[in-house]
């Protein structure tokens, strides 16, 4: 057992944590959020350039630095704590899961491009109708020649007015909600017949109604096997998770620092309000709960390449644990910060907010707990 | 002990239910069903039919404008209103400054401050807290210093609700610094209009203007205006306290609230496609919802019993504060649950016609925003906190 960090692996976390200090503070982000494009491009290119961290977790074979989800934690904890915008989830974890576990010379060949920042992915998966439910999709892919046609109605698809590329799942085959017949394919944002509506989200970010109307797509555009691609979809998904877990992690960290702080220099009777117990258990509860949510995290992510059932079981734990966190540390921060922290000038409402959101991305509470339950109780019943 | 409604009060029900069917503007219908940032004129429009009818003030003594109705009456106006989801009557002149003034005001107060009160021509805001002076409001130090006839205000307010569409605001203000905290404050209006008063928006959570920092530089204010003996204002804002909770409960709009998730988890489909309402889990979390509210409503008409019987609202009204806003932030994180991915989206200042190509279903559009909102209500009004010392000390006595 070994909960260190190889060398290279901290200076990756120093380096970015660097960057983000000098270049990413909240009044910068405040004011991108507020911009027509919402996000910054140049950030991006620095994320590939000068730092180099979009390729830390791909093999050297790709061109990256030869590492894998431990490299995604770390990033992603980094972004957390400064409420980064930008889509390392959706274009490294996801876009990047989907085409190493896939494979195939269109996939090498946009991970290249996604190393060299000039690809962005989002994930169009879920559906108005579908809830948390993967399987749940109307979207259908027909055979046209040796290629496809999709259609079908994509919700809230997180980081897609930003991105060159959507990872889309899709029936080939097999009714609503039915395992088999799922299929991916990786569509180009531009493609004919997709068409999006782009809106804020109430985390300062973006998302977008996705519509693919028969849009074509190449042979090449299937992403694993046709019919199949359920279990790929649930690997990726849990990947995807547990980094999640680790941008939660990193926000929950600032959530309680932010609110020891603030405690300790507000003074209300007297005396600075950290004085209070009922705070001060309360600010407990808030750092026990940050400091599980890491360790939950190391445990999903430490799980991600244990045969699927384990791997599910490992990842929904964290997930559902640390969905609660989000709700329990958010409410607290905002309740020790009287009045301050109910306002939008503060950045501590906007890390709330970003956690309230994390607590429903992949999966709310009741989700996993679910996913839990009907994995690991299988047996005992 | 019985908990039927006599003839009378149904009768009386009846007759407030078809007034408010008939008299609630067409236009308002299903603002507050969307958790829609009301204008002035929405609430002064709702405000002005009840003042026309006499009903604006249930709560005061008929010789002032009130109805003259018993406790019940009020309880079941305040069920009613609820029920048909109607904006809400603003505190600031009803529930707080008016019966100060009532209670408190010379002949000449009452006469030029109770009747536009009433009739919404005064839309009143609060300017007790301070940026020093939140749960320890008696540590406040915006000063008012006696010439002549007025006294020169200079200090900061913040947190002033709506204070941007304010005509008067009723302020406490420190008269004597040298005194002990409590004893050196002045209960004073101010008229906005005032030169040297300045109303700073704050933005909220959800990105609301609902709060403001006022700015008082040299404020004139004449003396006339001094409500109660100088020094003396502390004994006004304790009162008003107490007043300011009566209702605070909400148990009538937590109902109309559970009724609204109940209404969106029949629409909602769960992860197995089923309606989320035969979700065992989400059933469950508005089940144990409805009865924490039922434990709360028995609590609260027990408390309107003894009221009625001559007993004032004691601290145990802490109680129905705590729980309460516990409630009414419970159903906002139901409703967030509920809305699943449609939750997320933003949607201020985009598309506030509200029909041109809607993302998602209508009843998820403010859920996360007026999530956020409702944090506030475990801070203001006295935290909590605050009131969970409240009554360890004057009711258990620790
Ligand atoms: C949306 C909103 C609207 C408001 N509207 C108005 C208005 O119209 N007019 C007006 O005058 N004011 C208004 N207020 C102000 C409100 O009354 C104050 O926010 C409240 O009194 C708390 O003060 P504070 O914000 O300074 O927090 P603080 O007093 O600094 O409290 C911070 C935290 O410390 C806790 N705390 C403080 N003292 C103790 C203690 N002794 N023991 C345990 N815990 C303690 C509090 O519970 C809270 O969790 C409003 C506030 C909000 C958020």
């Amino acid at each position: 057992m070994d909960f260190n960090f190889t060398e290279e692996q901290s200076m990756l976390r120093d380096a970015l944590a660097r960057y983000l200090a000098d270049r990413y503070d909240f009044e910068t982000r405040r004011g991108i959020t507020r911009t027509d494009a919402g996000w910054q491009p140049a950030v991006w290119r620095a994320f590939a350039e000068e730092l180099g961290i979009l390729g830390a977790a791909f093999s050297e074979a790709h061109g990256g630095l030869g590492g894998g989800a431990v490299e995604n934690m770390i990033v992603m904890e980094e972004l957390g704590k400064a409420l980064v915008i930008e889509p390392y989830l959706e274009t490294v974890v996801v876009g990047g899961g989907f085409l190493k576990h896939a494979g195939g010379a269109a996939a090498d060949a946009l991970i290249g491009q996604i190393i060299a920042g000039t690809a962005t992915c989002a994930f169009a998966h879920a559906e108005p109708q579908g809830r948390y439910n993967l399987a749940d999709l109307k979207t259908t892919a027909t055979r046209d020649g040796a290629g496809w046609r999709l259609s079908g109605h994509k919700a809230v698809v997180t980081a897609a007015p930003w991105a060159s590329h959507l990872i889309v799942t899709a029936r080939t085959g097999g009714g609503q909600r039915e395992r088999d017949g799922v299929s991916v394919f990786l569509v180009e944002k531009g493609a004919a017949g997709l068409t999006t509506r782009d809106y804020p989200t109430v985390d300062g970010r973006r998302a977008s109604e996705v519509y693919l109307e028969n849009v074509a797509v190449g042979a090449e555009a299937l992403l694993g096997n046709e019919g199949n691609g359920l279990p790929l979809v649930e690997r990726v998904v849990d990947e995807a998770t547990a980094a999640l877990c680790a941008e939660a992690s990193g926000c929950l960290k600032k959530l309680h620092e932010g609110t020891l702080d603030y405690a300790r220099q507000r003074k209300q009777f007297g005396t600075p309000i950290a004085s209070f117990q009922v705070l001060q258990h309360r600010m407990v509860d808030m750092f026990m709960a940050a400091e599980q949510a890491v360790s939950m995290t190391y445990m999903a992510t430490l799980n991600l390449d244990a045969e699927a059932r384990e791997r599910a079981i490992a990842v929904s734990s964290a997930k559902a644990f640390i969905g609660k966190a989000c709700q329990s540390v958010g409410q607290s921060a905002i309740q020790i910060h009287g009045g301050m922290g109910m306002t939008d000038e503060l950045a501590i409402g906007h890390y709330f907010k970003r956690a309230t959101l994390i607590e429903g991305l992949y999966g709310s509470v009741a989700y996993h707990l679910r996913r839990c339950e009907a994995l690991s109780l299988a047996d005992a019943a | 002990m019985n908990l039927e409604f006599s003839a009378d009060d149904i009768a009386f029900r009846d007759e407030v239910r078809a007034f408010i069917a008939e008299a609630y503007p067409a236009h308002l219908r299903g603002k507050m069903e969307e958790g829609e940032e009301l204008s002035k004129e929405d609430y002064l429009a709702w405000h002005r039919i009840l003042a026309a009818k006499g009903w604006v003030a249930p709560g005061w003594p008929v010789e002032y404008g009130g109805p003259g109705w018993t406790a019940t009456q009020r309880y079941i106006w305040s069920e009613e209103l609820a029920r048909a989801d109607t904006i809400p009557i603003l505190p600031f002149g009803i529930n707080m400054v008016g019966p100060v003034i009532y209670t408190f005001g010379t002949p000449e107060q009452k006469a030029r401050f109770l009747p536009p009160s009433l009739s919404g021509d005064i839309w009143w805001c609060q300017g007790y807290s301070e940026p020093g002076a939140g749960s320890d409001l008696a540590s406040l130090r915006t000063r008012a210093e006696r010439d002549g006839d007025f006294y020169i205000v200079n200090g900061q307010k913040t947190w002033t609700t709506l204070g941007q569409h304010a005509d008067w605001g009723f302020f406490l203000v420190r008269t004597d610094p040298a005194a002990k905290p409590q004893e050196g404050i002045s209960f004073l209006l101010i008229d906005m209009k005032t030169p040297g008063i300045t109303v700073r928006p704050i933005i909220t959570l959800g990105g609301e203007h609902e709060v403001n920092e006022v700015w008082l530089e040299n404020v004139k204010v004449p003396v006339e205006n001094r409500i109660f003996h100088e020094n003396k204002g502390w004994t006004c804002a304790k009162f008003l306290l107490a007043h300011e909770r009566t209702g605070i409960a909400g148990v009538a709009r937590s109902k109309r609230g559970i009724e609204r998730i109940k209404a969106m988890a029949r629409a909602e489909a769960g992860d197995d496609g089923q309606p989320l309402i035969r979700d065992p889990d989400f059933a469950r979390k508005i089940v144990e919802l409805e009865i924490d509210l039922k434990a709360l409503e028995f609590t609260e008409l027990r408390t309107l019993a003894s009221e009625s019987a001559g007993k004032g609202p004691g601290p145990e009204s802490s109680l129905l504060k705590i729980k309460g806003t516990e409630i009414q932030q419970r159903i906002t994180e139901l409703a967030l649950e509920a809305a699943g991915h449609y939750g997320a989206p933003y949607f201020r200042g985009i598309n506030q016609d509200g029909n041109a190509f809607p993302i998602g279903p209508d009843y998820s559009r403010r859920v996360a925003p007026t999530y956020f909102n409702m944090r506030k209500t475990s801070i203001y009004g006295g935290s909590n906190e605050i009131q969970r010392n409240i009554i360890a000390k004057m009711v258990l006595g620790l």
